[in-house]
């Protein structure tokens, strides 16, 4: 069921999730941006819907929220494990279309994949997730080619209507609070896209034999492995694990869990001292394949979802959407090759 | 041909090595201005100069070639010019009102670049709105961060933005980039302690390498806009020297202040022989000692908290 809420009637169903959830959207944060008075729009616990930014698409994704960058997961002594306490309340997180899509890929990696990640669970398991529609794509986004521009597995929908805001439900729980606050019904369909300037064709074809190809020594040079495309990525999903031990030869820690990045020197050490893929354009040879092949022979659909946050982020201006395109041509040359 | 030349000169024309032929010096405080200016500037020079514009070393336009009977007329053309850059002016269409206190300089800052902390050209302009007219003869210039591209430790007054970097921990992935950027571009003062990052606190300049770096906001400016006040480098004859430390982490509020109070330490204390009435402030303070130039210019100054005020101040450079 649909409906139409003016603000105060919004921030009323806001401040009554308050009590069971963490509410989480993209926030503008003033000042936060790497260069001075510049903004950065982050995920981050908000309490009124003015603090929503509808109009930027976010700098970093709401995965921060369901796989936190740094998170402690127990603690030791040399006799006991404990272990770190999860959130006491469920979260509420808004998010686009493409993120969405993003959350069935974590959902896909953690929870379908073998086994169950205890940690992510226990944080999945009291999310709700709203959506928020597009009404125009953003620089850099490609969603429609990667089909991630709809989505209707939501629990509820917000955008802006007017001085108001249009919701859409599909929870059956929220249905009286929204009735309560809203001022009347309608019927309500999210705004997504269905066209962006950044068009992307995977080619058919694609085999893991594209790594002979030359595309990838480019960037050798022009990538300075610093990690941001991963870092911003909705579905880039490794970790490392950190052990730390409170004081120089005291054997009381803690163990954490923290984001890495395929990109960056450190990510392929092994024990022993070895390494693999020191060359950066054979780490992008691994992280485009990992996006645009291997994941979806495994799953059946691709792990990229095109929203096209590592293009924004990148410092040297490399961009994904291209290395995508230019698979074509890698693919012809290298079975050029194999016949010559 | 009679002239008052100390007039012509407080008018911001100059005394040429051409009898009768003057030249007028245009001020840009910050070094930024709406391209329209230009033509003005050109206009001047093709009817009453000789058609060329020199770029001044203080990021202004001298426009030489003008017979001093032109005079009047330069000033009036040069009135949308004072007006458009909002330079305070005692009698509109009468050019500029004095020449002692120079040309504000600055880098380009933030409008363009990506390591200045701050918008160089709006400062400049607050200062300038402050300070000018005055014939006393005051150097100022500001630059966006420590790498100082605009060399203001030549100035009186050098003003170098600063970011004082805030640390989330809970966002670090310990990629080292931070440390490494410090170690290798800045002064090394970020170590890692069981996979986080410390910062040394009192050797941190405050150049925002590490903002920067960091690849996933970890890092971040502090919203204050602060930075360090360097004083008395200077060129010239007899003791050419680099501006010294005076504070770190000063606000912008504060270094307005200090230089008006410095304005009152000279007026008090300058030599009255003083050929053309120049003498450089710092020869004053070598004179009184910095103790007393400190008390004058720090009068009802309310610095921030973690303002470092350095104390005594000695200037080295080279001695004939
Ligand atoms: S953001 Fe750009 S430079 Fe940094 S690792 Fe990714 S591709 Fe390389
Ligand atoms: S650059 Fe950022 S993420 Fe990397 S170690 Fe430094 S603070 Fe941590």
């Amino acid at each position: 069921m649909g409906f139409l809420f003016a603000e105060n009637g919004i921030n009323a169903v806001f401040e009554k999730w308050a009590e069971e959830y963490h509410v989480y959207a993209p926030k503008r944060m003033e000042g936060k941006g790497a260069f001075s008075d510049t903004d950065s729009v982050r995920y981050e616990e908000i309490n009124k819907v003015e603090e929503i930014e509808f109009d930027l698409k976010s700098h970093f994704s709401f995965k921060d929220i369901l796989l936190p960058m740094s998170e402690t997961l127990f603690f030791f002594t040399e006799e006991q494990v404990k272990e770190a306490d999860g959130p006491k309340k469920g979260a509420v997180i808004l998010l686009r279309s493409c993120d969405l899509h993003a959350v069935r890929r974590l959902d896909e990696i953690y929870l379908k994949n073998g086994f169950e990640d205890y940690y992510y669970k226990r944080l999945r398991e009291n999310v709700r997730f709203v959506l928020l529609g597009c009404k125009q794509a953003f620089e850099n986004c490609f969603c429609v080619d990667m089909e991630t521009n709809r989505a209707d597995f939501y629990d509820a929908s917000i955008e802006k209507d007017g001085d108001g805001y249009a919701v859409d439900n599909h929870y059956s729980d929220w249905e009286p609070l929204f009735l309560a606050n809203s001022m009347e019904k309608k019927e309500v369909s999210p705004s997504y896209v269905t066209e962006t300037e950044v068009r992307v064709e995977v080619p058919e074809g694609l085999s893991l034999d594209v790594s002979k190809s030359r595309m990838w020594d480019e960037y050798d040079k022009r990538c300075i492995d610093c990690g941001r495309c991963n870092y911003v990525c909705p579905t880039c999903t490794c970790f490392t694990m950190q052990d730390i031990f409170y004081t120089d030869n005291g054997k009381v820690g803690e163990r954490r869990r923290v984001t890495a990045s395929c990109m960056v020197n450190g990510y392929t050490d092994v024990a022993g001292g070895g390494s693999y893929r020191q060359k950066n354009g054979q780490r992008m040879r691994f992280k485009t394949l990992h996006k645009v092949y291997d994941f979806k022979k495994r799953f059946g659909y691709h792990m990229c979802v095109g929203c096209g946050r590592c293009d924004d982020a990148c410092p040297e201006y490399i961009s994904f959407s291209n290395i995508i395109n230019k698979l074509k041509d890698a693919v012809a040359e290298v079975n050029d090759h194999d016949e010559k | 041909m009679d002239m008052n030349t100390k007039l012509l000169k407080k008018n911001a024309f100059r005394v040429t090595k051409e009898r009768g032929i003057t030249a007028s010096r245009v001020r840009v405080p910050g070094g930024h201005l709406e391209a329209k200016y230009l033509s003005m500037i050109q206009n001047i020079a093709d009817t009453y100069g000789n058609g060329t514009i020199h770029i001044t070393s203080r990021q202004g336009f001298e426009i030489p070639g003008i017979k001093f009977e032109d005079m009047p007329r330069v000033n009036e053309l040069l009135q949308p010019v004072i007006e458009g850059l909002n330079i305070n002016q005692e009698l509109p269409g009468g050019g500029y009102p004095a020449a002692g206190t120079r040309n504000i300089t600055a880098c380009i800052g933030n409008r363009v670049c990506p390591y200045a902390c701050y918008d160089t050209t709006a400062f400049a302009q607050r200062i300038e709105k402050a300070v000018f007219p005055n014939d006393l003869h005051f150097k100022i210039a500001l630059t966006g961060c420590p790498n100082d591209c605009a060399k203001v430790r030549m100035h009186d007054f050098g003003i170098m933005g600063m970011t004082e970097p805030q640390y989330d921990k809970d966002r670090c992935v310990n990629c080292e980039a931070c440390v490494k950027a410090c170690k290798k571009k800045s002064v090394n003062v970020l170590k890692t302690v069981n996979y986080k990052v410390e910062r040394n606190e009192a050797k941190c300049i405050g150049c925002g390498e590490c903002v920067l770096a960091c690849p996933t906001g970890a890092w971040t400016r502090g919203s204050e806009k602060l930075y360090r006040l360097t004083l008395f480098g200077r060129t010239g004859k007899k003791n050419p020297r680099m501006g010294e430390d005076f504070i770190k982490w000063v606000d912008e509020e504060s270094i307005i202040k200090i230089i008006l109070n410095t304005y009152d330490y000279v007026n008090n204390y300058i030599d009255p022989e003083a050929p053309g009435g120049k003498e450089h402030i710092g020869y004053i303070v070598d004179r009184t000692g910095f103790e007393e130039f400190r008390k004058w210019a720090l009068k009802d100054v309310k610095l921030p908290d973690m303002a470092e005020v350095y104390t005594p101040v000695y200037w080295k450079g080279i001695k004939y």
